[in-house]
């Protein structure tokens, strides 16, 4: 904010006036937090402690204004210092409020709150946790592998790019298997599956019994009638070989 | 403690409507509540094939938009009188269905009734999904053909998926009944055989009905084939099946072709455990 100067020279005032040193003013933008509570009040307030108590350091020594309008347009002018008493409880700095009048705050402790702030509306962003109150979790491992203990039915298609999948059970006519890295049948595929999304041409993939209508690894595929009734019904991986896709059978 | 079970496939014409109102009939014999919902609307059949056509005057969307009371959409049935029917509309279409109707309508039920048969149509889509939704037993209907087997895999997925109970993270109980098999085009290849149908679906099999025209004049006669003729293979495969229903434990034979030779041994198949 500008450097606000006040010079105070009146000169009728005195000579002893321009004696004194000139008070200089200094203006600081600080971003107030403004909350609203609203109707029910042991619904907002249980709320407002949770994020209070997941990020209690987002709130320490933050200006605090409080939007009466919810409150007065549903309590009444008695809401008012409910709501304020309420707010202090939390050990909140209130320095304000907003939609409500002077004369709504007078005879109440909170008379000498401002009710005109200036100022912009911004955004702020809600903290979901504060890092710097609790002692920061090591990130869980990102999950490499994905296991399906159920067969995979006509219409149904999983997706997992971030690594392997396992399936124990078979992959139906109808339904595709994709996967960042290889992927590992126990049981007959029978519909599509396509590895190396992520992995690329080292992906694999294995099953035990290969009835597949169709077979990737990264960029290349294969339908069935590519590979031909030999190896149907086999046990088989599929692997990128010099830029070839190739079938081999385990027995 | 009543039972909610839909009768499904994904496929057409593979004898969902049938097999409702047979076993629907068995259970009833053996002294069950059960109601027969035909959640077919626009297309309905049940009601043909029970021979209630004639007495249809309310039906399951007046019942669901509340023009009418439950009690005065069923239908009894004249010849077993612990056998209901609650029709669809002829009329309308599936969007006059909603969840919420269809949920209501369902629990007014299970205060009456031990069984809750909800005949499913073809297809994947509204009417299909609401017929199973509240369901907590699965009949999958499939025929042993390519095309009907990758349908009900298809159903079977959406059971694991689309249903309350999946989505409260249970599973919906499934069993397979094999309709339309035929053992001697079986053994000549032109069919699909039990155990490879049983491989690919992995689902516990509820029982085989033979291929057979006793199923067909039955249904053009208006009645169950558990009670136009009882003594039919098909009617005695939908009584066994029944049974099983209750927790009996009836081993399942596999039908072999009369001409004897390769196939005329009989091999036992073990129900599973209802």
């Amino acid at each position: 904010m500008a450097v606000d100067r006040v010079e105070r020279r009146s000169g009728r005032e005195g000579a002893d006036i321009f004696d004194l040193p000139t008070v200089r003013l200094r203006g600081r933008n600080v971003l107030a937090l403004v909350l609203a509570p609203e109707f029910p009040m042991s619904d907002w307030f249980a709320a407002f402690d949770r994020q209070l108590n997941a990020a209690p350091g987002f709130f320490a020594d933050r200006p605090i204004v409080a939007d009466l309008r919810p409150a007065l347009a549903e309590g009444g002018p008695q809401a008012i210092g409910l709501v304020l008493d309420t707010l202090a409880l939390r050990d909140l700095k209130l320095i304000g409020v907003e939609g409500a009048e002077a004369r709504h705050l007078a005879g109440t402790p909170w008379e000498r709150l401002a009710t005109r702030l200036h100022g912009r509306e911004t955004t702020v962003e809600t903290p979901e946790e504060d890092a710097a109150a609790e002692p920061a979790e090591p990130p869980a491992p990102a999950q490499t592998s994905l296991l399906i203990d159920r067969p995979v039915r006509s219409g149904q298609s999983v997706v997992f790019a971030e690594g392997d999948v396992t399936i124990v059970g078979s992959v139906s006519s109808g339904a595709e298997v994709l996967a960042g890295g290889s992927i590992h049948v126990y049981g007959a595929l029978r519909g599509r599956a396509i590895a190396g999304l992520r992995a690329g041409a080292g992906a694999r993939i294995f099953c035990r019994k290969l009835e597949a209508e169709l077979v990737g690894v990264d960029t290349l595929y294969r339908t069935a009638e590519h590979w031909g009734p030999a190896l149907h019904g086999r046990s088989v991986q599929v692997l990128c070989d010099r830029g070839s896709l190739r079938l081999s059978a385990f027995d | 403690m009543s039972t909610v079970m839909v009768v499904t496939s994904g496929k057409g014409g593979v004898g969902k409507t049938t097999s409702s109102a047979s076993l629907g009939a068995a259970l009833a014999q053996r002294g069950q509540n059960v109601v027969l919902v035909d959640f077919d609307v626009g297309l309905r059949n049940l009601d043909l094939i029970m021979g209630a056509e004639r007495r249809v005057v309310f039906d399951l969307v007046n019942v669901i938009q509340g023009d009418a009371k439950l009690p005065q959409a069923l239908i009894r049935d004249k010849r077993l009188e612990t056998l209901s029917l609650l029709p669809a509309s002829q009329t309308r279409d599936k969007d006059a269905l909603t969840e919420e109707g269809v949920g209501r309508v369902i629990e007014e039920l299970k205060e009456r009734f031990d069984w809750i048969i909800c005949d499913s149509p073809a297809g994947i889509e509204k009417g299909a999904t609401l017929a199973m939704r509240y369901a907590d037993l699965a009949v999958v209907v499939t025929n042993p053909e390519v095309s009907s087997v990758r349908d009900s895999d298809r159903i079977i997925g959406m059971l694991d998926s689309k249903t309350r109970r999946a989505e409260g993270g249970e599973r919906v109980d499934k069993r397979l009944l094999l309709t339309r098999y035929d053992p001697v085009r079986a053994a000549r290849g032109e069919m699909m055989k039990v155990d490879d149908v049983l491989e690919i679906l992995a689902v516990p099999l509820l029982g085989i009905v033979m291929e057979s025209p006793d199923v067909l004049t039955a249904s053009n006669m208006g009645a169950p084939v558990t009670l136009h003729n009882p003594a039919s293979p098909a009617a005695q495969a939908y009584t066994e099946a029944a049974r099983r229903l209750l927790g009996e434990e009836i081993p399942v034979n596999q039908p072999a072709p009369r001409q004897g030779g390769l196939f005329s041994r009989l091999f036992g198949k073990k129900a599973a455990a209802a």
